[in-house]
């Protein structure tokens, strides 16, 4: 896997800085973060730990720009992200970056062929569609195959179980074939052998396409088969054991 | 390419699913639909009454009426009209003079005198067909071509000749004109022989001599309308020459009325007649009757004078506020028994001149000209349109009542739409926590609400407009149906002088109901659009 790996210190694939965020509830100011540095290099794959209320999600979802520091920096790919404007945020999310949820988050009234080809759908327009639909289509149905699901294809998804929906979320986080895929305890609804299972899928996809992982989990086990382990503690980085740390080793 | 990364097919795609799987939404399509066909409907057939009785209006109005204030009216009208003529004749079509007076019409129906108010009016009966509608509502084909105050023998329409098929026949109508003067004066002269049998055998019973003598004289008493001469109000009553003079006997001679007619008149239909619950017109006099009118003269202060007429018409304008009012004489005959016509020059005045315009001439244009010639206090100058102001700007504020009303259900119609909008905003907040996770913009969220309120506008404005015109087209079929399951009468064809209910489909007012539909039902999803729009991402992901 060497020749995937990128010499350190060019530019990591995803960077936070000094990342704060605090939320008001009530008179009551809760500091999430307290200025997190966060650094994922290319092809790594990294799993970050914590306890519950440690600001996991919140970091995942700042780096997802799904959420917005108060201050502190966000970097993909040698890139500030997190002061760009509202538009070019969106753009990326279609493009750069691949989100997996604990919860699945599928759209009920789309089949799980249309729920992977969302963000395509979501980026093209009604003429532009129509010349990229072969396309896209074959290759929507290309990852369905590949996570097993050639035969769920024009299922809605509550007629689809706990796996068989987040493999589903997993090919849609990968049509867009993103710089980085951001996942959120993907494994936290599902019982051990399909969260075996999804692990597994997404530790190939970082052994075999050398896809980028931040994976988010209370779970040491699953912990343990990242490349290496962030330890979120009171909103700042207990312990960082990188990737680079990793393969070094 | 990155440039134009976030495109709109999702928001098609979305709307059309929520469409297919939100029956809630559908309730608001349903009152927008019954909102627009009801407005289509009610305007149709607002639209069509508003033409028919504008039709109507000026069919027996000419398009300008120029009129003097007084009832002895204005001498020479020719020279009137020549100075007509002179003001605005490059836009005149034709001119007629009238006189107009208030009269009362006296008809015996079964021994019994019946007496109606009426405005009698003198016409030029080679004119007057020129400056209005006039001929083509009268029952004789021959006098719809040219009128002659004679009477016809026979051949009165029996069906109502300006709507044939959908009305019921008037078989009375076949024996009027001369068969059925004919067949009254035998009949008359049947029974008073009768009468006089029975009272001569009473007599030689009694053998009174005197009381002999009394039945002579109540038998040739001149209350006895076939018996009387007629009466002749005017001075110079043989010094000029009159076509309708000739019809009327000599002083003092006896009248043959089975051979002869006095002044011929054309009453309007409802006048002479009552519209039962059938919609069947039942006559109590026919052309060929006599009757009595009483009218006053010319001059001050006016005297009441009354002379005999014979039917020898019947006018239907099917406006019956006309028909049930109007009764039409020869110009001259009126001016002649009024005193209209001055004994030394032999000038006539009359009331008012009727004036129709060339078809594009313009009404109001060619009516100020006419006003700045004559002195508004002597004479009254007033468009067909003045003259039935009232009643026109009545009928359009009717339509602009009901057309707020009406809009205002497409209104309630579309706070539906909000209400349910916001909840599906709300059901779907996690959904669009998705959609923008994967890249969806805010504008493209609200695109997918506000599309989704098009679509519902579009449906139903388009099921409205399809329902609106199939009840409209077949208005008179639901109406009969209506009658037929509640055994009422919906539309009483006794108060409406036409049978079917008139519809008028205007393109241009059904172009607004839909596009004003369209429009409330797109405004009312722009809140909850934007409210889905301002959702947080994270916080829309997190709700359950």
């Amino acid at each position: 896997m060497s020749d995937l790996e990128m010499p350190p210190k060019i530019a990591p694939m995803l960077e936070t800085r000094q990342v704060c965020k605090q939320y008001q509830s009530g008179t009551t100011t809760l500091e999430v973060l307290r200025g997190v540095d966060f650094t994922l290099e290319k092809g790594g794959f990294l799993a970050v730990v914590g306890q519950s209320g440690s600001g996991k999600s919140t970091l995942l979802h700042v780096m997802g720009l799904l959420d917005a520091p108060d201050s502190g920096e966000v970097w993909i790919d040698g890139q500030r992200i997190d002061n760009l404007p509202g538009r070019e945020k969106d753009r990326l999310r279609n493009s750069a970056i691949g989100m997996v949820f604990q919860a699945y988050h599928l759209l009920p009234e789309l089949t799980a062929l249309e729920n992977v080809l969302a963000p395509l759908l979501i980026r093209h327009g009604i003429f532009d569609w129509f010349t990229q639909r072969g396309i896209a289509q074959e290759k929507a149905k290309v990852l369905l195959d590949r996570f097993g699901l050639s035969n769920r294809l024009h299922h809605r998804p509550r007629q689809l179980s706990g796996g068989e929906m987040q493999r589903v979320a997993i090919a849609r986080a990968l049509i867009t074939d993103p710089q980085v895929l951001l996942a959120d305890e993907p494994t936290g609804n599902l019982d051990e052998e399909s969260g075996a299972g999804i692990i597994e899928a997404l530790a190939e996809l970082n052994r075999d396409k050398g896809l980028s992982i931040v994976l988010v989990t209370h779970d040491a086990d699953i912990a343990s088969q990242a490349r290496g382990i962030v330890r979120l503690s009171a909103g700042t980085v207990d312990i960082m054991d990188s990737g680079a740390a990793d393969s070094a080793a | 390419m990155a440039d134009t990364a976030i495109g709109d097919m999702y928001k098609l795609l979305l709307c059309w699913r929520y469409l297919r799987t939100r029956w809630i939404a559908l309730a608001s399509v349903i009152s927008v639909t019954l909102g627009v066909a009801t407005m289509i409907v009610v305007n149709s057939v607002m639209a069509g009454f508003s033409h028919e009785m504008q039709t109507r209006i000026h069919g027996i109005l000419s398009d300008i009426v120029f009129e003097s204030h007084s009832l002895s009216g204005f001498q020479d009208p020719q020279w009137h009209i020549e100075e007509i003529e002179r003001a605005a004749g490059d836009q005149i079509a034709g001119m007629t003079p009238t006189v107009a007076v208030p009269a009362m019409l006296s008809f015996q129906v079964r021994g019994q005198w019946v007496t109606r108010q009426v405005m009698f009016i003198g016409i030029d009966p080679r004119t007057h067909a020129q400056v209005s509608d006039f001929g083509q509502y009268l029952q004789h084909p021959t006098n719809r071509e040219q009128l002659s105050f004679s009477l016809r023998e026979g051949g009165y329409d029996t069906t109502d000749n300006q709507n044939p098929t959908e009305t019921p026949t008037r078989p009375a109508l076949e024996h009027a004109g001369w068969p059925h003067r004919r067949m009254r004066v035998e009949r008359e002269r049947l029974w008073k022989e009768r009468l006089e049998t029975k009272k001569s055998a009473e007599n030689s019973a009694t053998r009174s001599v005197d009381q002999q003598v009394q039945a002579v004289l109540a038998a040739t008493s001149p209350e006895d309308i076939s018996e009387e001469t007629p009466s002749d109000a005017t001075e110079d009553g043989e010094s000029r020459k009159n076509p309708f003079q000739t019809a009327r006997p000599a002083q003092g001679r006896v009248m043959d009325l089975a051979k002869e007619q006095f002044t011929g008149i054309v009453p309007g239909i409802g006048l002479a007649s009552f519209r039962n619950r059938q919609g069947v017109d039942q006559f109590l006099t026919l052309p060929g009757d006599d009757v009595k009118i009483t009218f006053p003269t010319a001059g001050t202060p006016p005297k009441a004078v009354s002379d005999n007429f014979t039917i020898v018409d019947f006018y239907e304008s099917k406006m019956s506020e006309y028909d049930s009012n109007f009764v039409f004489v020869p110009i001259e005959a009126l001016q002649r028994m009024r005193g209209m016509i001055d004994p030394q020059t032999g000038i006539p005045s009359v009331n008012s001149i009727q004036i129709r315009l060339k078809p594009d001439a313009k009404l109001n244009e060619v009516r100020d000209r006419l006003r700045e010639v004559f002195p508004s206090d002597l004479y009254a100058i007033a468009t067909w349109r003045d003259k039935q102001g009232p009643l026109l700007s009545a009928v359009d504020m009717e339509m602009a009542v009901l057309n707020i009303l009406l809009f205002l259900i497409i209104a309630v119609a579309g706070f539906g739409i909000l209400a349910i909008f916001f909840m599906i905003v709300v059901e779907k907040t996690r959904d669009i926590g998705i959609l923008k996770a994967l890249g969806a913009t805010s504008s493209g969220i609200a695109g997918i609400f506000l599309g989704y309120g098009l679509f519902l506008g579009l449906l139903g404005a388009g099921a409205g407009l399809v329902l609106g015109l199939s009840i409209t087209y077949n208005i008179n079929q639901i109406r009969q149906a209506v009658e037929w399951c509640t055994g009422s009468r919906v539309f009483d064809p006794s108060i409406y002088y036409f049978f079917q209910i008139p519809t008028i489909i205007d393109p241009f007012t059904i172009g607004w109901i839909i596009l004003g539909a369209i429009i409330i039902a797109t405004g009312s999803s722009v809140l909850p659009a934007v409210r889905a729009a301002r959702l947080h991402a994270v916080e829309a992901l997190r709700h359950e």
